[in-house]
């Protein structure tokens, strides 16, 4: 077990990484489509023409905005870095691999927490009214980085090809963004539906956002957010664990 | 205690499946030593330097850097690593890149400012500092893949081929960085193909091949230690034929080199002197004529050969 001194010598190294993972990553194509443009474009494609409320668009805008963005970052530096061959060059410096998942998983975190404040001030602008804003402020932080988390779970398979991880993960994405109450409140789905939506982080936060903002949700708060911490510990657990069996293979 | 020692190497084994990439190899550097680990492509060599960095984990035996387990973060620390391709980030400038690697080996900002303007300058990259990296050439990119080793001023410094592929200039000018780093006390182990390059700077070299070490010794001591290996160098002034020079009295094999013969004798001296008689029988002129003692080629040949003989 690390002791204190060398834990937030870590830490800062991981800040160091997430830095440079801002500065190269963030402006890269496959981020911008797959983390920007096409949740928006995919939310419109399935809102415009229906009779919606905004107090019920925006919570679903929102999940499908930060779900996006936040897990557009992290799948692809470690492929693309073991690609460009800069992983090797970080794997030689003195930081541990949690250091650098950590390193990329605050940058997907950032990326997804900074740009779910375009839904959130454009729903201010046309009116919305955020109920209780220290509860809807921790689950956006604790989304974005269950969400960054997962993101860096899709690049354990040791593959270098950022296309082949951005696949993988879109396999996952779109079905879970279709059973998460985004489209179709909770309580407007079948058992079964329900029973499936669980299994989805993605509907925990989007649970409490439409608490925040409808002043209704479908689960207590209190669940939504141990489910938020829960799913974020064992994306963590895992990214951990299975990076430091597949890294050193990418090499 | 490893005292004096900076790499210690004891049966160090890798694995890719079936293939045995290093086969429990063993060796010592010592502390201020100019290493070169030399062996053809595919020999196992930067299988062994990512071991030995800690990039990929050994299947068996241990490796020590300065008494820290290879791999370890203090062994890290104190250690440089130039890999075999230049990788420094393309989309941030050279500048930014020292940067980087600074705050990765938790060094001072101001101090990180100062080492890299005077490494920048020292290896000719200063005034292309703010370029991105993506525009540099390849001997650029590899001197600043030096600059970024350096950036900690490791005790200890592992190169990967450093000047494989590069300009006359680029390579001259890494070669004198390192040997000026080595005068200063650092130990350097480096990885190349080049027999002329490890002749010129290394004070012990080992030899592997097939994942297995052939030989650990001065360059010097390899040469001297290949016997029947001398040869004599000649041209002369018009054709000749190669099995007659073959059929001179202690000629052991013949190669053409460009307008010059080398022929390869236990005698030099005996086959002088034959020589002059065969250029005289045969109305020829000698040119030119120099005895060789066996190269650091001939005897990494001799040796590499010997061993897939012996298997």
């Amino acid at each position: 077990m690390p002791d204190i001194a060398t834990i937030l010598q870590q830490a800062r190294r991981s800040l160091a990484i997430a830095r440079k993972d801002m500065r190269i990553y963030y402006a890269k194509g496959p981020v911008i489509i797959f983390g920007v443009l096409f949740p928006v474009f995919l939310f419109l494609s399935f809102t415009i023409g229906r009779q919606l409320s905004i107090d019920f668009m925006i919570p679903g805008l929102l999940g499908m905005i930060l779900f996006f963005t936040a897990t557009s970052v992290s799948p692809i530096v470690i492929p693309w870095e073991a690609q460009a061959r800069t992983l090797e060059r970080l794997m030689s410096c003195p930081v541990r691999i949690e250091t650098i998942i950590v390193g990329d998983i605050l940058a997907s975190f950032a990326f997804g927490a900074g740009i779910s404040l375009v839904p959130i001030i454009l729903g201010l602008f046309l009116g919305i009214t955020i109920s209780s804003p220290f509860i809807f402020a921790l689950a956006v932080i604790l989304a974005a980085l269950c969400f960054a988390s997962l993101g860096t779970v899709f690049s354990i398979p040791p593959t270098n090809m950022p296309s082949t991880v951005n696949m993988i993960a879109s396999v996952v994405k779109f079905p879970v963004v279709f059973i998460s109450g985004i489209f179709i409140p909770l309580n407007e789905l079948p058992a079964w539906g329900q029973a499936v939506a669980y299994i989805s982080p993605l509907t925990y936060f989007t649970d409490i956002a439409r608490y925040s903002i409808q002043g209704q949700g479908h689960l207590p708060i209190a669940v939504d957010i141990l489910a938020l911490l829960g799913f974020t510990t064992l994306f963590l657990a895992a990214a951990m664990k299975l990076h430091q069996r597949t890294m050193p293979r990418r090499i | 205690m490893n005292n004096g020692i900076a790499i210690q190497v004891v049966n160090l084994t890798k694995h890719y499946g079936e293939l045995l990439a290093v086969d429990h190899i063993g060796f010592t550097v010592r502390k201020g030593e100019f290493f070169g680990f030399l062996g053809p492509n595919g020999a196992g060599k930067t299988t062994t330097l990512r071991m030995l960095t800690g990039v990929i984990r050994a299947d068996e035996g241990i490796a020590s850097i300065l008494e820290y387990k290879a791999g370890s973060l203090k062994a890290k620390q104190v250690t440089g690593v130039v890999p075999e391709m230049a990788n420094a980030y393309g989309d941030l400038s050279g500048w930014d890149n020292l940067m980087l690697m600074a705050e990765l080996y938790g060094i001072p900002a101001s101090l990180a400012r100062e080492r890299s303007t005077s490494l920048m300058q020292e290896i000719g990259l200063y005034h292309r500092k703010d370029s991105l990296v993506k525009t540099y050439s390849k001997g650029m990119k590899q001197r600043l893949t030096l600059c970024l080793a350096l950036i900690s001023d490791p005790e200890v410094l592992f190169l990967d081929e450093p000047t494989s592929g590069l300009d006359v200039q680029s390579a001259r000018m890494i070669k004198d960085m390192l040997q000026g780093l080595n005068a200063r006390g650092k130990t350097i182990f480096l990885t190349t193909h080049d027999m002329e390059e490890a002749n010129q700077l290394c004070d012990r070299v080992a030899i592997i091949n097939e994942g297995k070490l052939v030989a650990v010794d001065a360059p010097e001591k390899l040469r001297m230690a290949v016997s029947g290996m001398h040869s004599v160098e000649v041209s002369f002034d018009n054709i000749v034929n190669p099995q007659a020079l073959a059929n001179i009295p202690g000629v052991n094999t013949v190669k053409k080199l460009g307008d010059k013969w080398r022929l390869y004798t236990t005698d030099p001296g005996e086959l002088v002197a034959s020589l002059t008689n065969y250029s005289t029988s045969n109305g020829l002129k000698i040119i030119s004529l120099n005895t060789l003692s066996p190269s650091l080629e001939d005897a990494f040949m001799a040796l590499t050969e010997k061993r897939e003989k012996d298997a």
